[in-house]
């Protein structure tokens, strides 16, 4: 909301990628030479066909994996440049929603939550809810309030459905109030009518929020839907990049075509 | 249906040059080692007389001992569960500096894992010597040889456990800033824990088996029976020690099966 509100605030970029190049090994590259920058408060869709580099782009983005040439500067801050507790520091201001939900099976949902303050805190008062501070107890509340899923908060997470443990997912990534979240396929294994609702609820909350956001999805209806900006990957080069108004269902049928 | 028929396969593949080789080397190397071992037709065809006489003179198993026998297993146990139970502790943080991309590089990892390899290569029977040395005759030394001997085990296999968790959520929180430490603690060892429980039980059944035959060097615990018993030529006794030390074994292994089946248990 502020920073839509602001016309200043449209001009920060949070996201710049200049000649970002990876390759696994031997293998031809995953792709080549990407530039592209993501402005504060913008829903970004990365799409493209299985296997075109979209989630190891996304890991390059957040520093997870170091791109073999270019630079990515995230929230102003150049990423190769980082040492272990500068890039720590910019990781608490940001998050990532798998396409599994990644909880810990055998933890409570609400310990599950407080793991995403581990960028900000540190220490055993933040391994389980048991232990932890009554600050960090009730952000985590506040955080399973908004994702619908606080009257579960002692139940163990592998004893959510799909579409739960992704919703706990999300406030876990949210609970840390993060600036930038990357979600990979965020309801990719989920059944369609669950895969909508978390979708809706998660894009509802991080426009809210003003969180800048770039997700992938095999699903071309919710990239155009959910996503102001299209970022098409076809064979390891950016083949579109466009507001998703603008974009023809015949460029994004060739994407995988 | 309509594809043409196919030629009946061979039943035997001929082995190629090398196969060959290979198989006449292995030949080679069994037969030099049964040479070596002092491989004899007729010392195997003159041992069962000398082994029913054995059994003559041991069946029936002496009874005449048998408190003193079971405050001896007592012992043995005693010595079997506090040497797990310490080796079980410091394993987890020597696991942890073994284990893959969760603490420490490759370059400690390595190190932990030699060092641990060491560890299990060196035979419980000579820990224990080394500690009856170190620390004198009894229990005490037996304990600190299966400490030892369950790090080699727990360290290693503990290590190999956090390896085979699910990376998912680490790199969730890895992406919000966690510190490696608090990934270890709030993701990788819960989501391991069950794994550690099992092998830790298989450490506990194999620190049992050990140390009944500690006291064969003077490290405490039932064995020491079983070398007076031939020693003396009192062998009842030693066939009493055998069943004795047989008998826990089993209920050991047995009660262990149960445990593992209800903490791995139908997959949750
Ligand atoms: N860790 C890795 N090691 C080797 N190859 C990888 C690795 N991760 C991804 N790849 C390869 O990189 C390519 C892109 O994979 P990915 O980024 O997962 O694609 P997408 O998410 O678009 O389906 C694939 O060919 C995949 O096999
Ligand atoms: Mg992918």
């Amino acid at each position: 909301m502020r920073h839509k509100a602001t016309g200043v605030g449209q001009q920060v970029i949070d996201l710049q990628a200049n000649s970002l190049s990876k390759r696994f090994g031997t293998a031809a590259p995953v792709f080549s030479g990407l530039d592209f920058s993501i402005r504060r408060g913008e829903c970004v869709a990365l799409v493209g066909a299985n296997g075109t580099g979209k989630s190891t782009l996304l890991r390059c983005c957040l520093g997870l994996i170091a791109p073999d040439a270019g630079r990515v500067s995230l929230l102003g801050v150049t990423l190769a440049d980082l040492g272990g507790t500068a890039r720590r520091e910019l990781r608490a201001r940001t998050g990532l929603v798998g396409q599994k939900h990644n909880l810990v099976p055998r933890l409570s949902v609400l310990s599950n939550v407080i793991h995403g303050l581990l960028g900000r805190h540190s220490g055993p008062r933040y391994w389980i809810q048991g232990l932890a501070p009554a600050e960090a107890r009730a952000a985590a509340m506040a955080a399973l309030e908004k994702v619908g899923l606080a009257d579960l908060a002692l139940r163990r997470a592998d004893q959510l459905s799909g579409g739960q443990s992704q919703r706990v997912a999300i406030a876990r990534a949210l609970v840390c109030s993060p600036r930038f979240l990357v979600a990979d396929e965020p309801c990719a294994s989920l059944d369609p009518q669950a895969g909508e609702e978390v979708m809706a609820l998660f894009m509802s909350l991080v426009k809210r929020e003003g969180v800048t956001v770039l997700f992938t999805s095999h699903n071309v209806q919710h990239a155009l839907s959910y996503g102001d900006r299209i970022l098409g990957l076809q064979g390891g080069r950016i083949a579109i990049d466009a507001r998703s108004a603008d974009v023809t269902p015949l460029e994004m049928a060739k994407l995988y075509g | 249906m309509d594809s043409p028929a196919r030629a009946v396969p061979h039943r035997f593949n001929r082995p190629g040059g090398i196969g060959f080789v290979s198989y006449v080397l292995v030949a080679l190397v069994i037969l030099w080692s049964l040479e070596g071992a002092g491989w004899s037709v007729d010392r195997l065809l003159s041992s069962p007389p000398k082994l029913a006489d054995f059994f003559s003179r041991a069946w029936p198993p002496s009874t005449h001992n048998l408190d003193r026998l079971a405050w001896k297993m007592v012992e043995t146990l005693q010595i079997a569960v506090s040497g797990a139970a310490i080796g079980i502790v410091l394993s987890l943080p020597i696991a942890l500096l073994a284990a893959r991309g969760v603490l420490v590089g490759r370059g400690v990892n390595l190190v932990v894992r030699i060092i641990l390899g060491f560890l299990r290569a060196v035979p419980d029977l000579a820990w224990a010597l080394v500690f009856v040395v170190a620390v004198g005759l009894g229990p005490f030394a037996g304990m600190l040889a299966i400490a030892i001997d369950t790090i080699g085990f727990c360290g290693r296999f503990f290590a190999d456990d956090m390896e085979n968790t699910d990376p998912g959520p680490a790199e969730a929180l890895t992406a919000t800033g966690a510190r490696r430490i608090d990934i270890a603690a709030s993701a990788v060892i819960p989501a391991a824990l069950p794994a550690f429980v099992s092998t830790g039980l298989f450490a506990l059944e194999k620190a049992v088996r050990a140390s009944t035959i500690l006291g064969l060097v003077g490290a405490g615990g039932i064995g020491i029976e079983l070398k007076v018993g031939f020693d003396l030529f009192d062998y009842p006794t030693a066939v009493t020690v055998i069943l004795m030390i047989a008998v826990v074994v089993i209920g050991v292994e047995q009660i262990g099966a149960v445990l593992r089946q209800k903490i791995m248990g139908p997959g949750r």
